[in-house]
């Protein structure tokens, strides 16, 4: 893309070109930032309407409907809103600290998009080690959550911070062993290379690429993945760090206006993070699912390879967000524990060995 | 002045304002945030030694796990901070004689090149070089073995302090799922079959008329 605008900025800027040029490399960067964050938080903006539209639509409701047309201006209205309300600071609470919680809870979720390919060669920083970036970069969330519970110094964000740090570090692991599986099939861990080698196969080759994906040969990681991806993120039905019916918001409780809503912020970016990662390992990325459709006329352009078909499957990885969460009942705590150490896991390392003695016997489908 | 070395001077800063600040913070979560800095830094620093692998691995392990166990246990202690200034006087010539020690053992590495110590790889590594890649293809190949068996080591160390702080409690409250799946309804609800109405005792209904 630099290509492309970078002849273009020359002959605009002409004589004055000489002055930039040394700082040109931090503007461009500066660039592609501000182009991957202003989708994103305006999608974050829309995803929290969408969430309301579809709890109220499976609940039998209509849903925000009077701001805007179809009530379209709902999330501006609610962004306006906490804007301009006090951030009001508990007496007791670690001023620094109760400032630094929310901030470390949005910079890791903004911080992982570097690494996020939309489209072959659209990505911030193309790195050989996307995949540990990614993995290392949301292990630190819960800084977040932590340090906004324990400076908020009262009983719920307490509760919260703790549930926090042992829910998130459980579902880290068998999220990781996963991505292991991921990695082994793909023999990169770049994340387009792993995006180009779910286009290789016998089913790719007919134009069915829908099943060459990493899903259906890996299928028990992609459920474990999912899974632990809503773990991670704490929604429902893992949603017992902020469960409103225990401890109110958890390690919101004390906190309101921006500081608050940065906390939303940082969740919603990380269920869109979390759903991109998913169809980036698990679904193909921007590959098209039935290619041999592109020799139609006309339509056939909305089969070939794209953004479009990212964008496609991250929404459907954040409807399936959405409709688990109206749908089941919250998880006990125990229960919780007992799935990631005593299922996930051991299904993992046991997926790992399969893979592994699948890679090495002529069956092998990877190669 | 390259960027690259603008950014070591930075990230070196910081590392050591962080170490100072953990040994010095009075309250100790404080002190293990600072920790939690200093790490992000170091691994800066090995980020611009081409060591992503292990930069990446650092933050990972120690700052992804370790260090939010480490904060967990330090929030949920109550600790007397002026009960734990009292020792410093009677620890400080062990804990000065491990410093020089650890001082000693990095000014001899450091200066590998003059105690003719020296036996880095060459610095300029081909663009598609991977640090991980080399790491992987050494530990799983060449040093297969003595990974495995550290490994080993590692379990017996997690599978020891499991049951050393294992007790089974008497007023233990654990559900068991497979008992919890096998319930039937029975087991939670007895039906209790009555008629619908009770005749009244012969004395009320004579009131009654």
């Amino acid at each position: 893309m630099e290509a492309i605008v970078l002849p273009f900025v020359e002959g605009l800027l002409g004589p004055l070109w000489p002055a930039v040029k040394p700082v040109w490399p931090l503007v461009w960067t500066l660039v592609k930032i501000v182009l991957i964050l202003s989708p994103l938080l305006l999608s974050v903006a829309y995803l929290t309407f969408w969430e309301r539209k579809v709890i109220g639509w499976m609940q039998v409701r209509i849903g925000p409907n009077r701001v805007g047309p179809w009530g379209l201006l709902q999330p501006i209205a609610d962004g306006l809103k906490l804007f301009f309300k006090e951030v009001l600071f508990p007496t007791a609470a670690d001023k620094k600290l109760f400032v630094l919680g929310p901030v470390m809870a949005i910079a890791p979720a903004l911080a992982a998009w570097a690494v996020i390919p939309f489209s072959p060669g659209w990505v911030l920083a193309n790195v050989d080690a996307g995949v540990l970036y990614l993995l290392a970069i949301s292990s630190v969330g819960v800084y977040g959550i932590i340090v906004a519970g324990w400076a908020s110094n009262s009983k719920y964000p307490f509760f919260g911070a703790m549930r926090a740090s042992a829910q998130m570090i459980s579902y880290e692991v068998s999220m990781g062993l996963g991505l292991i599986t991921v990695l082994m099939v793909s023999n990169s861990l770049n994340l387009t290379e792993i995006v180009g080698a779910q286009s290789k196969g016998q089913f790719a080759g007919w134009g069915l690429g829908v099943f060459s994906w990493n899903w259906l040969p890996l299928l028990p990681m992609f459920a474990v993945y999912l899974i632990s991806g809503v773990a991670e993120t704490n929604r429902a039905p893992f949603d017992v760090v902020e469960g409103e019916s225990e401890i109110v918001a958890g390690h919101m409780v004390e906190y309101s206006g921006m500081a608050f809503a940065m906390f939303f912020l940082a969740e919603y970016a990380n269920m869109i993070l979390i759903s991109a990662m998913t169809s980036i390992f698990f679904l193909g990325g921007w590959l098209s699912p039935f290619g041999f459709l592109q020799q139609i006329p006309l339509v056939g352009v909305a089969f070939s390879n794209g953004f479009h078909w990212m964008a496609f499957k991250m929404a459907a990885i954040l409807f399936f967000f959405l409709w688990i969460r109206a749908t089941f009942p919250r998880y006990r705590y125990d229960q919780i524990m007992r799935l990631g150490w005593k299922v996930f896991v051991p299904l993992t390392l046991v997926w790992i060995l399969v893979v592994g003695v699948w890679m090495m016997t002529p069956l092998t489908i990877w190669k | 002045m390259e960027f690259k070395t603008i950014l070591f001077y930075l990230f070196s800063a910081i590392t050591v304002v962080a170490a100072l600040r953990v040994i010095t913070a009075r309250n100790p979560v404080h002190a293990a945030l600072f920790l939690v800095l200093a790490f992000f830094n170091v691994a800066g620093l090995w980020m611009l030694l081409q060591a992503e692998f292990l930069a990446l691995a650092l933050i990972m392990v120690y700052v992804g796990a370790v260090m939010v166990l480490f904060l967990f246990v330090v929030m949920m202690l109550d600790i007397n901070i002026e009960r734990m200034r009292q020792g410093f006087w009677n620890n400080l010539p062990l804990g000065a004689l491990v410093g020089l020690l650890m001082v000693g053992e990095m000014a001899v590495v450091l200066s590998g090149r003059y105690f003719g110590l020296a036996n880095l790889p060459p610095q300029n590594m081909p663009a598609n070089y991977s640090n991980t890649k080399e790491l992987a293809r050494l530990l799983y190949t060449d040093y297969a073995y003595p990974f495995e068996i550290a490994s080993v080591i590692l379990l017996v160390a997690i599978i020891a302090a499991v049951m050393l702080t294992l007790r089974g409690r008497k007023d233990n409250k654990a559900m068991h799922s497979s008992d919890q799946i096998a319930v039937k309804a029975k087991d939670r609800m007895r039906l209790v079959k009555m008629s619908p109405e009770v005749e009244l005792p012969a004395v009320a209904a004579k009131e009654g008329e």
